[in-house]
């Protein structure tokens, strides 16, 4: 009795004062980071991605609305159903208030209708699938670094104009490889190239070179890896081995980061193709962030973990304006706030829960041209974000009206 | 121009060429993991986290000493085998009146434990590892372009597993090995000294996968995830050939990287468990393998 009075008395002075600490529940914000900590993608996300969420609490002061801000991290081993059980938990019995990361499409899928559900909000930065935004867009769901569409519209479409005009796919056997292929074959095709041929490997192919001669005698000028990970990774690593880029092929690697080109190092990945949203090199501010990373993990971040900060950072600026931490107010707070950090400038969010930002082509440095430690890339060109990413208007999302 | 089963030959004999690259570190595997059962019983699972730490030890050698490929070629499985020998006399050696299944269980926990450690502390992506300059480029054989790499890959495995047969086969060391097995008591009986025996015949097979890490290193990635793609194919090697059939192990390994670099050609998406249908069907119609003697 005395409780239900005091929380009573607690909504009303909350009325009265947007900025009241009451508002925020339990005393705490808590936001979890649920990613592929141990798998294929540990180091495209992983405890990275958690290190730089830690980094954007500290930079915001550790505490919002004068309530501290806590992060909790969990392995979701890329299985939709491990990261619905510790999202349900998390939400249910632990006060999390939004989920974020969320590495791999099925997961992302899986965790943002939960979130859905129990009306919480989740922040993608880790998963690809434009499906997230489009036809399983969620009123409280975020996608915030890139997607299936971005990829295909930087590498497949900027390729061409550079006279790539004939692709052939290695694409993974996989819903992510088929959507990735397609999607840069419009883009390949509305710039006027040719799909000369594909060929599906399986996932976790370890030797590629059988997939590599067939791309060979093709005599496509761009092989396209409509991949990911260490299928990637390998199958760079062999076309070089296989002298198919010192024969004059083109390799385009459609879902590659940072951290993947650091593991393949230069001399094998030189002179590859890719599509990332944040380069550490960039600018001064994303050095500036680059270095602090660095000193907290060993490694320079790539975008999904420089999104990871941007996306926490937003967030706790939304919790801020919205003076709660309640979902629809600081949804509605990220829908209308403008993203402007080191990761996005003059980001957007559309309707559907697309953070619309520019992306960027890049070239991997020949190992001669490199000046430094992860001194990796060239910035070909800026995919300015209303090209990268799809109108939400069109997204098939129906939340968007109009 | 030629073609046989539908596609031009040239493919035809390239593919072939890949099969039989491939095939050589399937031989190479089972290889180790067939002297292992053959002479100890014990089902090897950590076998491909054997194999990673090759990859990673020639990887350590060569960023952290400054010694190259050649000699990490004999190091890293000498390190290896001796970290082999230690796991079998401190650990394995006390599960071997246990049944089976416990050494089955015990190599499997050390594989995840091995690999658990390797990707904290070095994350899942992989390490890059240049080849030897000596092995590096190629030939242009007409048909294909030939790494020099993967020709030495193929003599180096060659070379291994026939020394590695005829060490068995052919040697006292070996008439001892395999007595040891047959019969311990009377082998020991006679003076040999049969837990040394069997110490050195893990460390054996723990070389054997470690050789066949090092020679990966320059092609693959090396990740601590290497170990565990290749070792369930490798199992089905050796079911294939007969359990325990060194022979077996080494020709159904090039047969079936063979085989399964034909259907990268034909149906890519099968490539993966072409092996495993062979496996069965193998099973189903001759339970012993192909190269096996009925127990």
């Amino acid at each position: 009795m005395k409780k239900s009075l005091l929380a009573s008395l607690a909504f009303a002075l909350a009325g009265s004062t947007a900025a009241f600490a009451q508002d925020v529940s339990d005393n705490v914000v808590k936001i979890g980071i649920l990613n592929d900590q141990s798998g294929v993608y540990a180091d495209f996300g992983g405890e990275g991605s958690v290190a730089a969420a830690k980094m954007a609490v500290e930079d915001f002061g550790g505490t919002v609305l004068g309530q501290p801000i806590e992060i909790v991290d969990a392995d979701h081993q890329n299985k939709a159903d491990v990261a619905s059980n510790i999202a349900r938990q998390w939400y249910d019995t632990e006060n999390v208030d939004a989920i974020m990361e969320l590495t791999t499409s099925s997961v992302a899928l899986a965790v943002q209708a939960l979130s859905e559900e129990k009306e919480k909000i989740d922040i993608v930065t880790g998963a690809a699938t434009t499906e997230l935004t489009g036809a399983q867009c969620s009123p409280y769901g975020f996608h915030w670094v890139y997607d299936t569409h971005a990829l295909a519209v930087g590498t497949g479409g900027a390729l061409v104009e550079q006279g790539g005009d004939t692709w052939f796919f290695l694409t993974a056997d996989y819903a992510f490889g088929y959507s990735l292929e397609e999607q840069t074959s419009e883009f390949v095709k509305a710039n006027g190239g040719e799909i000369v041929g594909s060929v599906r490997h399986p996932l976790a192919t370890n030797d590629f070179s059988s997939f590599l001669l067939q791309a060979q005698s093709s005599g496509a000028k761009v092989i396209g890896l409509a991949n990911a990970g260490l299928d990637t990774a390998n199958a760079i690593k062999q076309a070089s081995e296989f002298g198919i880029v010192q024969a004059g092929q083109r390799l385009a690697a459609l879902l590659f980061t940072l951290a993947e080109v650091h593991g393949l190092g230069l001399e094998a990945a030189q002179g590859l193709t890719l599509t990332e949203g944040f380069y550490w090199n960039r600018n001064d501010a994303s050095r500036e962030f680059g270095k602090r990373f660095m000193e907290r993990t060993g490694r320079m971040p790539n975008m999904v973990q420089a999104g990871t900060y941007s996306a926490v950072l937003q967030y706790l600026k939304a919790v801020e304006q919205a003076g709660t931490d309640a979902t629809k107010p600081v949804s509605e707070a990220l829908h209308s706030m403008p993203v402007n950090d080191l990761f996005a400038e003059n980001g957007t969010v559309g309707a559907n829960g697309r953070m619309i930002h520019d992306m960027y082509l890049m070239e991997v440095k020949a190992p001669g041209d490199s000046t430094e430690d992860w001194d990796y890339y060239n910035v070909l060109a800026t995919i300015p974000g209303n090209e990268a990413f799809i109108d939400p208007a069109e997204s098939g999302c129906d939340l968007v009206s109009k | 121009m030629t073609m046989v089963f539908g596609i031009p030959i040239q493919a035809f004999l390239g593919q072939l060429l890949i099969g039989l690259i491939n095939g050589s570190f399937y031989a190479l595997l089972s290889l180790g993991l067939a002297v292992i059962f053959g002479l100890l019983r014990v089902i090897n699972f950590a076998h491909g986290a054997l194999y990673m730490l090759g990859a990673f030890v020639a990887y350590l050698l060569l960023a952290e000493l400054g010694i190259p490929y050649w000699p990490a070629l004999i190091i890293a499985p000498l390190i290896v085998a001796a970290f082999g020998a230690v796991i079998e006399r401190t650990m394995l050696s006390r599960l071997y009146d246990l049944d089976h299944l416990y050494g089955l269980l015990f190599t499997f926990g050390l594989a995840l434990v091995i690999e658990g450690v390797f990707r904290w502390e070095y994350g899942a992506s992989g390490q890059p590892y240049a080849g030897p300059d000596l092995l590096s480029g190629g030939t242009n054989l007409g048909f294909m372009f030939l790494p020099t790499y993967r020709a030495w890959v193929v003599v180096a495995s060659l070379v291994v597993c026939l020394a590695t047969w005829l060490l068995i086969e052919k040697t006292k060391l070996g008439s001892y090995l395999r007595a040891a097995t047959e019969n311990p008591t009377l082998v020991q009986a006679f003076g040999v000294n049969v837990p040394l025996l069997l110490t050195l015949t893990y460390a054996l097979g723990a070389a054997l996968a470690a050789f066949a890490g090092v020679l990966a290193a320059p092609i693959y990635q090396v990740s601590p995830l290497m170990g565990s793609n290749i070792i369930i194919v490798v199992f089905a090697v050796v079911v294939v050939g007969g359990m325990g059939s060194i022979l077996g192990a080494i020709l159904t390994g090039y047969l079936l990287g063979i085989a399964e670099g034909l259907t990268k050609v034909f149906y890519p998406e099968a490539s993966n468990i072409v092996i495993f249908v062979i496996m069965a069907i193998v099973l189903l119609t001759r339970p012993a393998g192909l190269f096996g003697r009925d127990a």
